[in-house]
């Protein structure tokens, strides 16, 4: 049970940085990706380890959410790099004081 | 001052109306519809009435008039228990305990007031035909002469006080249009707002006193509350009296709300005369006599109406000996008679029929002497400056000789009305209270100082006419309806005769108590005509016998001055009413400005400022977002684990 929780863990943590740390957008969203992965992963690691379905179902769950939104995300990413040329988070900050 | 009246008032106890009683809302009617066609009908016609619209206005008080004295000849025929007679028109409104019905009242006081306002009315009426003559809106001031005669109808004919209310205010209203007829003029529309807004101090006093009335009775008919005056407490019937005086005092121009009077002259002169002898400055003499069940409970209230009164007569007497101004000259002096009906009406029961009685009189003459100076003016292009006269009587030989009817009249001399009625006053003054008729007596004294010396300066004395005024006589339908007053006011005294007044007003004001008077009165009567004998005298040397400048003096004495400056009166207002009234507003729009404004627009501007604060914060990066995210999520699983482990 225990490495699976450990490795969910570690694939979350890098997401996390990732997103803090990574400029471009692709990057970031990929490693939003990590980060929804890894839960699922503790999801029906859980769920297995409970004997029963809802961690599963609850997996199912996050990945139609990820899927739809990397539809919409990478259409907005799309439609930033061809206005600026630029894929950099830091580069679309106008929404601000 | 006084005692508890001895007889009680009568309960107000009206009988059905019928035969021509069944008229008395026409009485009402007739004048309202004359203002409604003038008024209205008038601009709609778009001058298409101007030719005829005076004849109409003018004849519908002389149709009141008829079936007023109809009225009062059958009323004479019935006997004295039976003289009061209610006509109960329409229900006004109701709410919760209180009705109001449009009820009329005619009783011998009230049948003596309609043939004062429409007979007067109606020659007042008449004469304005020819002195308007020439005014392009004579229409509409027939038009408003309808609506102040139809307000003083009702005031006099509602059987309960907010129907007299409804009178009361509209005769409000029509002397403010009347004032103000010239509009034009800065003086004559100041003056009309000056009269409208001292009334409203007086009105005060009346709506209290109505709120009082419910709130002591549960109702405001004269009906109910005469009969259970006798059973209300004292001091209710004091404030009640009070109340009553300070409306009395607004409307009838007692100190210290006279000084509208003086500036009301600047309306046209038959509404001086109008305001003067017939309406309005009577209805306070009304308001007292008709609410006579309060105050024949209320001693300490008729005090205070005996001093307003006796100050009153006296103030308006010694302005009247300084102006030179015509109509200012008769403004003070009704002032000053005013106060003699006042200083009766606050006797009580022995003095309220000598109120009517000199109030009629004063009607006759008044109107005799108002219209006689409106005649004058005519003749001397609207001069009023008496300084300016002088000779009169020979250019004006009917003017002339009405005018001294009524001259002889207000100064009581023996025979003529005014003479029966001010001895009279003065008498029951004397009988009641020494000071008081010794300075009524006076007060005759000074009226006969102040009107020789109008009589003098304007038809007597040397000719002081401007060079382009040619003096004339007015036109037959200005001085038929001087003749006719004049001879009223030398035969009003024969409504003395067998104390007809006294008894026909008995069952409205109460039998009077017997009197025990410290002189007899031929002795009064006497000392009375020696006072003014000497006022006339006075006046004669230092008028008639000198000549008399066209400028006024301007070196003259501190007396002279302060009546001339009617006496401080509007000083006084100034300094009490007006300047604590401007500096309360200011004081107001600075707490405004600073102190409410200052909340307001301080919590407006802090939430703008944190606003500003926080803002910043704000940076646009996603991954400072992102950060922000974090944390709050590890602080949520922290706070978990906390909670968990605990």
């Amino acid at each position: 049970m225990t490495p699976y929780v450990v490795l969910s863990s570690i694939v979350f943590t890098i997401g996390c940085v990732g997103v803090l740390t990574r400029r471009n957008a692709i990057v970031v969203f990929m490693c939003v990706e990590l980060m929804l992965n890894a839960s699922n992963l503790a999801l029906v690691a859980f769920a297995k380890q409970n004997g029963n379905l809802e961690g599963q179902i609850a997996a199912f769950f996050v990945m139609v959410v990820a899927a739809a939104e990397v539809v919409v995300g990478l259409a907005i990413i799309m439609t930033i790099f061809r206005t600026r040329r630029s894929a950099s988070v830091d580069d679309a900050s106008l929404l601000k004081y | 001052m006084f005692v508890l009246a001895e007889g009680t008032a009568p309960v107000v106890d009206p009988g059905p109306a019928g035969g021509v009683f069944s008229l008395l809302w026409l009485v009402i009617a007739l004048p309202a519809l004359g203002a409604l066609i003038l008024l209205v009908g008038g601009p709609l016609a778009k001058g298409r009435l101007d030719r005829q619209g005076h004849l109409l206005g003018a004849a519908m008080p002389v149709l009141s008039f008829l079936i007023s004295v109809a009225m009062f000849v059958t009323m004479l025929g019935r006997s004295s228990e039976d003289r009061q007679v209610g006509q109960h028109l329409f229900t006004w409104f109701e709410a919760g305990g209180l009705h109001v019905g449009f009820d009329l009242l005619y009783d011998p006081l009230s049948s003596l007031f309609l043939l004062l306002i429409t007979g007067v009315g109606s020659l007042i009426f008449v004469y304005s035909i020819g002195y308007m003559e020439h005014d392009p809106r004579r229409t509409r001031f027939f038009g408003y002469l309808n609506l102040f005669v139809a307000a003083m109808l009702t005031l006099v004919l509602s059987a309960n006080y907010l129907g007299l209310f409804l009178g009361w205010e509209g005769v409000g209203l029509a002397s403010y249009l009347l004032i103000g007829f010239w509009q034009y003029k800065h003086s004559a529309a100041a003056a009309a707002k000056k009269a409208f807004i001292v009334n409203r101090v007086g009105d005060i006093g009346l709506s209290l006193g109505i709120a009082l009335f419910f709130t002591t009775f549960g109702t405001t008919d004269f009906t109910t509350i005469s009969a259970a005056a006798p059973n209300a407490s004292e001091a209710t019937m004091t404030a009640l009296g009070l109340l009553l005086l300070l409306a009395a005092c607004g409307k009838s121009a007692q100190v210290p709300l006279q000084s509208w009077l003086l500036d009301a002259m600047e309306g046209p002169t038959p509404v001086s005369a109008l305001i003067h002898a017939a309406t309005m400055v009577t209805a306070g003499v009304y308001l007292i006599v008709r609410s006579n069940f309060v105050f024949d409970y209320a001693p300490d209230a008729r005090t205070v109406v005996v001093i307003v009164a006796t100050v009153t007569l006296l103030y308006g007497a010694i302005i009247g000996c300084a102006k030179d101004d015509i109509k200012k000259v008769l403004a003070g002096s009704t002032m000053s008679q005013i106060g003699y009906m006042m200083l009766a009406a606050g006797i009580g029961i022995a003095g309220y029929p000598f109120a009517i009685f000199h109030l009629l009189n004063h009607g006759f003459f008044k109107a005799d002497m108002f219209l006689g100076a409106g005649s004058v003016m005519h003749g001397m292009d609207d001069d009023v400056d008496m300084r300016h006269y002088g000779m009169l009587r020979k250019a004006m030989p009917v003017t002339f000789l009405t005018f001294s009817m009524g001259y002889l009249a207000i100064i009581g001399f023996p025979g003529f009305s005014g003479f029966w009625s001010k001895d009279r006053i003065i008498e029951v003054a004397l009988d009641q209270n020494i000071l008081v008729g010794v300075l009524a007596m006076i007060g005759a004294g000074i009226t006969g100082f102040y009107m020789t010396r109008l009589m003098l300066m304007t038809f007597f004395t040397q000719k002081r006419w401007a060079e382009e005024v040619h003096p004339h006589e007015s036109p037959k339908v200005m001085t038929v309806p001087l003749i006719v007053l004049a001879a009223l006011s030398v035969f009003g005294g024969v409504m003395l005769i067998g104390n007809w007044i006294v008894n026909f007003l008995e069952p409205v004001t109460g039998t009077p108590p017997p009197e025990n008077p410290p002189l007899p009165s031929w002795l009064v009567s006497v000392i009375v005509v020696c006072i003014v004998a000497v006022g006339v005298a006075i006046a004669w040397f230092v008028v008639g016998k000198q000549r008399v400048p066209r400028e006024a003096p301007q070196d003259v004495s501190w007396p002279v001055r302060a009546a001339r400056a009617e006496l401080y009166g509007n000083e006084v207002n100034d300094e009490l009413v007006i300047r604590p009234g401007a500096h309360l507003v200011s004081g107001l729009t600075f707490a405004d400005r600073h102190i409410v404004d200052g909340v307001v627009e301080g919590s407006a501007l802090a939430v703008s400022g944190t606003g500003m604060v926080v803002r910043l914060t704000q940076t646009g990066f996603v991954r400072s977002y992102a950060l922000s995210v974090l944390l709050g999520a590890v602080l949520v699983v922290a706070a978990l684990l906390a909670v968990n482990l605990a």
